[in-house]
């Protein structure tokens, strides 16, 4: 298991794959990929008890889903630098016959990936389902989802959580990336979500908070929430991170949620990503 | 009468879901059932009885039961969602499309009270279009049978395909003529009566008007072929090349929207593999009302007298 020092390394280069790795197809989400790095790494390398080779149907391993696909950047770089596929084929990413589409999917067989996502809203929704299947085989095993925070706009969201607390799904731990960003503005701007601890309890919830860019506060929070796991209610982290974390250009501000840096900026932010254990 | 499919009694194609559902829970474990607040109107109290622990109420909240369903095929599971076929379709079909069809997830997706007879209820709920939503989805298998036998049938079948599948029914009480004891073969589908003059191509509910339509025609000197095409999608090109190889044109009737339906699906056949003359029986790019479920099929122009004029009509554009 790789300590703290060790998993901050791992997230420079998460970081640097995707910087890489948009920049390469001049296309892609680079902001909250990199907003979302540490808490990956920590899932990945850390936290969640996966086998390799992987297997779709996830039993007795935890399970994750991705919700807010259009942040397939850093989940790629994290899957193939945790086993699931070789580095090198990050630098298909986008691109003509390649397995690692814009946007994630099961249609190319990609390991890791158990559900397409991108059209928003739905991945609580699959995960529920899925922890649902493991009460049913009595897996002890936990599932995990990540989705956006201009996410939660989606009603399918609202349905879901509701669902989840009358099922009593409670081997789930829901992230939402909170962010504050989307594409047309802050989040608050666009479409405010108010208090969301106050609606997550409301809908019957256990809330915990983090900061999603300090890797000791994930690697607490999560430990935090698996305890709550089989006591009857589902677990949500509302986890605060900024959005292009670790490249300055790209920090506090929506604009760098779906566009690709030039060659100048991606040289510029590789040089604020020293730690690296090898680019593809 | 058809010589050998005679009705035997008169039973609504739910109950044949309903049955087959609980039949199909029975030989396999890994079968679950998802519903939404429609328990009694789709026939799945027996499942849930049964079975509780495989049965999951997911309140009135379609999306998430499509997503709900996407997830418990991905652990393994053989998912049946329940709900009125307007719900089922048009209401969720982005998370169809995205986490059931593309994700290529072993979903059941099984649809009662489509079309006009669900009758009272009216426009709203009488979807017409659901054929040519799903049919349109790559790897989506669309089914429609034509009673309770048959749909009891397909209800057990579709355990046994893997991928996902739209099993379609309806809500009145409807005849029976199919065997109990024939197999359900997706995609393959059943020759009623052979005939010479003209093929009619019938699906769901209008198989039972077809077979009068051909009884009717039969007294009139005219002999027609009757084809059940339960399943639209995968078209079963074969039986209908052949049929019209003998009889040089062909009616299509459906309880669906003429666009997207299976006239439509026949009419892309033939113009690939032989271009014939094809008359529709199906509704006319029209919304529904409330009524009879009898009286919506005669008004929208689906009744047996509308099949016999549509034979005819074609009969005369044979060259």
């Amino acid at each position: 298991m790789p300590d703290q020092q060790e998993l901050k390394k791992i997230a420079s280069q998460v970081r640097r794959d995707i910087v890489r790795m948009v920049h390469q197809c001049q296309s892609g989400h680079p902001g909250g990929s990199l907003g979302c790095t540490d808490f990956l790494v920590a899932l990945y390398f850390k936290v969640l008890h996966h086998k390799l080779p992987f297997s779709m149907e996830g039993k007795g391993e935890d399970m994750f889903f991705l919700s807010n696909g259009h942040i397939s950047p850093v989940w790629y770089s994290v899957l193939a630098r945790s086993g699931y596929f070789p580095v090198d084929e990050l630098s298909t990413f986008r691109k003509l016959n390649s397995r690692l589409q814009g946007h994630p999917t099961t249609h190319e067989g990609l390991p890791g990936v158990r559900v397409a996502s991108g059209s928003l809203g739905q991945g609580l929704s699959v995960a529920i389902g899925a922890a649902l299947a493991k009460k049913m085989d009595k897996d002890p095993n936990t599932v995990y989802v990540l989705t956006g925070d201009g996410e939660l706009q989606e009603g399918q969201v609202w349905e879901a959580m509701m669902s989840a607390t009358h099922l009593k799904v409670d081997n789930i731990i829901v992230t939402v990336d909170r962010n504050g960003q989307q594409i047309d503005g802050p989040t608050k701007e666009v479409m405010s979500l108010g208090d969301l601890e106050a609606k997550w309890k409301a809908f019957g919830w256990i809330v915990l908070q983090m900061n999603g860019n300090k890797m000791d506060d994930v690697l607490d929070t999560l430990t935090q929430a698996k305890g709550f796991s089989g006591k009857g209610q589902p677990v949500v982290i509302l986890m605060k991170t900024d959005m292009g974390y670790g490249v300055d250009f790209m920090m506090g501000s929506h604009k760098w949620h779906g566009i690709a840096p030039n060659d100048e900026q991606l040289a510029d932010a590789l040089g604020q990503l020293e730690e690296t254990l090898g680019d593809y | 009468m058809l010589t050998d499919f005679q009705i035997t009694g008169k039973k609504a194609t739910r109950d044949g879901f309903g049955d087959g559902l609980l039949a199909v829970g029975q030989q396999h474990n890994n079968v679950v059932a998802l519903c939404a607040d429609l328990i009694g109107s789709l026939k799945m109290n027996a499942f849930m009885d049964a079975f509780p622990d495989r049965f999951i109420q997911t309140g009135i909240a379609e999306a998430n039961m499509m997503g709900m369903a996407a997830g418990l095929a991905t652990a393994g599971k053989i998912p049946y969602t329940g709900t009125f076929a307007n719900f089922s379709t048009g209401r969720v079909y982005d998370q169809i499309r995205q986490s059931i069809a593309y994700s290529g997830k072993n979903v059941k997706i099984c649809a009662s009270h489509a079309g006009l007879t669900l009758g009272e209820d009216g426009a709203t709920h009488q979807i017409l279009e659901d054929i040519g939503l799903m049919k349109m989805l790559p790897g989506m298998t669309v089914i429609n049978p034509c009673d309770y036998n048959q749909t009891k049938a397909a209800t057990i079948a579709i355990a046994e395909h893997q991928g996902p599948v739209y099993l379609r029914f309806g809500r009145p009480s409807w005849p029976i003529f199919m065997s109990d004891h024939k197999p359900f073969v997706i995609g393959k589908g059943i020759m009623m009566q052979e005939g010479t003059d003209v093929t009619i191509v019938a699906t769901g509910h209008l198989v039972a008007y077809a077979m009068e339509a051909v009884n009717t025609l039969k007294e009139q000197g005219i002999s027609a072929e009757l084809i059940n095409i339960h399943t639209i999608k995968p078209l079963d090109e074969e039986i209908i090349l052949d049929s019209i190889a003998k009889t040089k044109c062909i009616v299509s009737a459906e309880e669906h929207q003429r666009n997207g339906g299976l006239g439509d699906s026949i009419a892309q056949l033939l113009a690939r593999k032989n271009p014939t003359p094809q008359e529709y029986v199906a509704v006319n790019d029209s919304f529904g009302e409330s009524g009879k479920p009898d009286q919506l099929l005669l008004k929208y122009g689906l009744g047996p007298e509308n099949i016999v004029e549509a034979a005819k009509n074609v009969l005369s554009r044979k060259a």
